[in-house]
This record gives C-alpha cells, structure tokens and sequence, in this order.
C-alpha cells in the first residue's frame, strides 16, 4: 500500500557508506577505469586525495594520513600532493562550490606537528624538553577538534572515547594545548621574557571577543533557526509523505471501487484506523502491551470480515504469554461474533487490573444456544474455553437467542 | 415538545449530514460554522441543546463553552467529533459539555443522546467511560476531596458496563436498578470529572495520547 517500500528495501539492502565519502565517489567506482581527478565534493585542500582515494577505492582518510606522514619523514609528502595537485584535471563541478572540512584541515595538521616533534625526538635532532612540548600542543589540539564534531569521531582512541563526558574531553585538550605551550616557553628559557607578550596577547584576543561577541551571538542564533526550520521542513515532508501514501491512495481505491458499498466501508475503517493510530498512538509502545495487541487483533478481525469492532482500553501492561493467550482467545471471540451474530457492531472492552486482565468481547446479534452447539466446533471449546482453561485463566459466555452474545474473558497476572 | 438543536461545526457537508439524520423528537433551529457565528446564533436562537464539534477554527469547542457558559447561559452541550484522543474529550468535558459522542454515532443513538442531554443527563461513549475510569484509577495518590476525587463502587460497575456497550437500559437491567438511577449515577461521574480539581486528571489526559 505504500509507495515508499521498494526504496526503503533499497536503502536497506545498500552496504553503510562512511558519512564522508561523497556521491562522485560512487560514481567514479561505476567506470572500470577511472581518470584520477580531483573532485570538489569532500576536498581538504586541493582535492587530490578524494581523487587518488577514489582511484584506489580506499578511504581518503588513508592517502591523507599517508601524505602526512610523508611530509614529515623527508618532506616528500608536499611535493607529492604540488605534483598531483598540478597534473590531475579537476572534476567539473556546477552549484556552489561545498565547503572545506576545516576542522578536519586543522587535525591533519594537528597530526603533522605531532609526528614532526615526536619524529624529532626519536630521531634526535632536538632532543629535548621543548619539544615534547610542542606534541602536547599537537595532541591537544587534535581531541580539541575531534570533540567539535560527532562525525569525527573517528579520531578518538579508544582510551580518550571512554571518557564519556564532552566537556571532560574539552577541558583536557585545552589543559594539554596550554601545559604544552607554557612547557616549551620555559624550556627555551624565554617564559620570563614571553610575560609581557603573554600580557599583550591576552588583551588583544579580550578585546577581539568583545569585538566578535555579537557577531558570533547572531551567527549561533541564525544557525539555531536554520536547524528548526529544517527539523519543520523535514516534519512537513513526512506528513506530506504519510498522506500521501495513506490518505490519497485510499481514497483512490475507494472512487475505484464506489460500486461496493461493503468494500469502500472496510476500506474507510482501515483508513480511519491507520490515521488515527498515527496521530494519536504514543509511539514508543510496538506490540509490547495488551492495549497495543487487543488493538491490534481487534483491527486484524474488522479488516478480515467487515465489521466494525470498537475497543476501549483502561489501564496496560506489558504482553506475557499468558495475556497473549487471553488476546488469541479475545481474537475467536471477535471472530465469532463478527462472522456469526449479523451484529453491526462489535464492543470489545479489555481492563486491566493490579491482580487480573478482564476482555469483554459484546455484540447485539442474534445469539445461539450454548447447549446447542456441536461438540465438534473447535471455535468456542478449544480457541476460546480450552485456550483460557490451559493457562490458567477463565471464558464465561453469556448469550440466548436473539439476546446477542457476551463473552467474558479473565486471566490472572504472573507475580514479576 | 421537540427539541430545539443547534448544529455547530466548520463542514457544511456534516452538518447537512446530521440534520438529515436526526429524528422527528429533534428539530434544527440553525447551524454555525465558526466559534464567533455559534456563540451569536447561541445569543439569538436559545436552543436547547448544542452540537457541538471540537475541533474548528478560532479556539474550537472549549472557547464557545467558555464564552458561553461564563454569561451564565442554561443552554446545554453535547459534544461531538472525530477525534478520540484523551486530552480533547476530557478537555471538552472539564470545559462544560454534557456529554461525547464520537461522530460514527448512528442517526437514531445521535437523537437518544440529544434528548438525554436535553433532559439534563450526562452522555457518555464507550470510550469516554474508558477514559474515566482509566483516569480516576491511574493515581496512587491520596484523594484531595474524597467526595469528588474518586468514583463509588456502583459509579464504577455503570462506567465499565458503558464502556462493555450496554446501552442504559441494558445497564439497569444488569444490575437491577431503574433507568433513572443509571442517569443518576453517570451525572454524578460528570459532575466529579468536570469539578474535581485533581491535577492528575488534567495531565492523565495530556500524557495519554490515546485512541
């Protein structure tokens, strides 16, 4: 009945993709040989290793890392990428032209002061105090950023992602960024002379806060209004969405079939039923509870026979297998009645109450003599009588001819 | 003596419905389509009972109960809609109508509820017995005023037969009572759900986003 199945089936059969690779990548792995190009979608810098990762089919996350590590071993690294970036044609790209992933930017250059102090430390040119402290800057810098964004997760250890708290996370790349730029100042000696730059420095980035800070205040707000008018957008598209695939088809069907008075009344109440549960059900609850599964037997037997079967719920609680037995037993009963008593209507009340659950199941037909049936109508004795009776609970059933019929069905609940 | 009804909700095409429908006990004296043109036709026509639809623009049923009964006026409301959620039938109920009926109520049960409230008795659905018993029963807490904080026994016994979908008299013969008496007690229900100040009853319904 939906028209949106076959791409949800799609969605859910397509591999995950990571978040950042971009469309043209998949587009590049179309073509048995694809031209290295630099693409515009996901680029850092230049773009060269989106292309190359594209080219490779490896994840950019890992030519970047290489280039890195490049540069820092012999500085081969840049004159790779100046090479690459001058002989690869870029890939034509018409729209606005996407943004960088600065803050990505900035961790791979986190990185690249990292491994350059520690390289220089093992390697021994500067060996030193100082220059541990410039990988603390690095190292701080980088859970700096990483914590700026969720998609960057990634970034994190396995040690640093255990901390769970953000602001945790924040304040102990700060304290490594700072502890690491007052360490190397002391180790060269000069955190004596930087004091009156330290000074300076600090009252001119004060005074460029005060200067930003409304700025930056509207800039928050106008990001915040842009994300709840998208958050609206997206609302309005489900709604537009569910009606349209609910509602209209309905509707559809019903002009279609205007000839059958039976069908375009089942149709109306299956509707009916669905956009109710829709706006109304709370949507946490599936089919957990006795409310949700009488509901939903209740909507099962009107769609199947007919006849319209009203259900009041008082009270709930979660769905045992023995309330689940009381539910099936609930289910023959609606059956029979709307199969059976030529009512219009079927009542079906069901309570739940601290020690027992209590189905009523009603119609105003034309009722039967109990005495009367057949020992062999399995519908009453065993779906109804036996089911109730073998789980310990109890099937009362009330009726006479031309009375209507009532059955009355009570199960303890299990202690917890 | 007919009942003079006044007909209120925003589908031309319901109303004309309902008027058709309703039984030769009853005649339509007018019908309004907006919260302004009902409490004015209200004003003017002084009928005796109001159907009244929830949901419409301008404040829907609860403003037109509100300007309405705030003047005093004796003339009575029942409410009808589409919508079964807790929080307008409760709402409509606490506002001051006397009674809900949902709007698949046939010709002849929509007739029986307009006399009923006419008469000065409470209507109840099925589904709003539901709700009732559902809300007078959802709190642990001790009752506030004990007379209008909880139902009696038999108040409960006729609430649970209503929601079970026996009609009065069918509930008098059940429990061997008359049908005056039946009234009796589901007034009484009204008169505590629309009077007890319990602030559970109020966020029962807005929590219980129920069908």
């Amino acid at each position: 009945m939906r028209a949106t199945a076959p791409t949800c089936d799609d969605a859910g059969t397509m591999p995950d993709k990571p978040p950042t690779q971009p469309p043209t990548a998949s587009q590049a792995a179309d073509a048995p040989y694809p031209r290295l190009r630099r693409p515009v979608e996901g680029r850092l810098i230049a773009g060269v290793a989106q292309g190359v990762a594209e080219q490779l089919r490896l994840d950019p996350v890992v030519l970047r890392l290489a280039f890195v590590l490049l540069t820092v071993v012999q500085g081969v690294g840049v004159v790779a990428y100046a090479a690459l970036w001058m002989f690869t044609p870029s890939v034509p790209h018409t729209g606005p032209k996407p943004a960088r992933d600065w803050a990505q930017l900035t961790a791979y250059a986190a990185i690249g002061m990292a491994l350059t102090a520690l390289t220089m430390l093992t390697v021994g040119t500067l060996r030193g105090f100082g220059t541990w402290a410039i990988a603390v800057v690095g190292i701080g810098g980088l859970v700096l950023w990483q914590q700026a964004d969720s998609l960057r997760q990634r970034w994190v250890s396995g040690a640093v992602r255990k901390v769970r708290s953000s602001w945790l996370r924040t304040a102990f790349g700060l304290l490594l960024v700072v502890v690491g730029a007052i360490g190397f100042l002391a180790a060269s000696g000069e955190l004596a002379a930087a004091q009156t730059g330290l000074m300076f420095t600090g009252v001119v980035v004060g005074g460029i806060a005060v200067i930003a800070a409304p700025w930056i205040t509207v800039l928050v707000k106008e990001l915040q209004d842009e994300r709840r008018e998208r958050i609206r957008q997206e609302e309005r598209a489900e709604l537009a969405a569910h009606v349209h695939d609910s509602v209209l088809h309905t509707l559809t069907l019903i002009q279609r079939n205007a000839h059958d008075p039976r069908e375009v009344l089942r149709l109306a109440r299956a509707q009916e039923r669905e956009l109710r549960n829709w706006l109304y059900q709370p949507r946490a609850d599936a089919d957990r509870t006795v409310a949700a599964a009488v509901k939903r037997v209740a909507a099962e037997v009107e769609d199947e026979h007919g006849v319209p079967i009203e259900v009041v719920c008082v009270g709930d609680a979660d769905l045992t297998p023995r309330l689940n037995a009381l539910v099936q037993a609930a289910r023959q009963a609606m059956v029979n009645a709307a199969k059976y008593s030529e009512a219009s209507v079927v009542s079906v009340y069901a309570e739940v109450e601290p020690e027992e659950v209590t189905v009523f199941v009603r119609d105003r037909g034309k009722g039967f003599d109990l005495d009367a049936v057949p020992p062999d109508r399995m519908g009453i004795r065993e779906s109804i009588i036996g089911r109730m009776e073998r789980n310990g609970g109890a099937a009362r059933i009330r009726t006479a001819p031309g009375e209507g019929t009532e059955v009355t069905l009570t199960m303890k609940r299990e202690e917890p | 003596m007919t009942t003079r009804v006044l007909i209120v909700d925003d589908h031309r095409l319901f109303r004309a419905g309902v008027r058709a429908e309703l039984g030769p006990e009853v005649e339509v004296v007018g019908e309004a389509g907006d919260v302004d043109s009902a409490v004015r036709a209200i004003e003017e026509l002084k009928p005796d009972v109001v159907l009244l639809d929830v949901h419409m623009p301008g404040g829907g049923g609860q403003e037109v109960l509100r300007r309405v009964l705030g003047k005093g006026s004796p003339v009575r409301f029942l409410a009808l809609s589409v919508s079964d959620a807790a929080e307008d039938v409760i709402g409509v109920i606490r506002a001051g109508a006397r009674g809900y009926v949902t709007k698949t109520i046939g010709g002849k049960e929509l007739t029986d509820a307009i006399l009923r409230v006419a008469d000065g008795d409470a209507v109840f659905s099925p589904r709003l017995a539901g709700f009732v018993l559902d809300a007078f029963a959802s709190t642990q807490a001790p009752p506030i005023d004990p007379e209008l904080d909880s139902l009696t026994q038999r108040e409960r016994e006729v609430l649970r037969l209503i929601a079970r979908g026996y009609a009065y008299k069918e509930i008098a013969k059940e429990l061997f009572i008359s049908v005056k008496t039946v009234e009796t007690h589901v007034s009484s229900v009204l008169r505590k759900l629309q009077l007890s100040n319990r602030h559970e009853l109020s966020r029962w319904a807005t929590a219980r986003r129920l069908v």
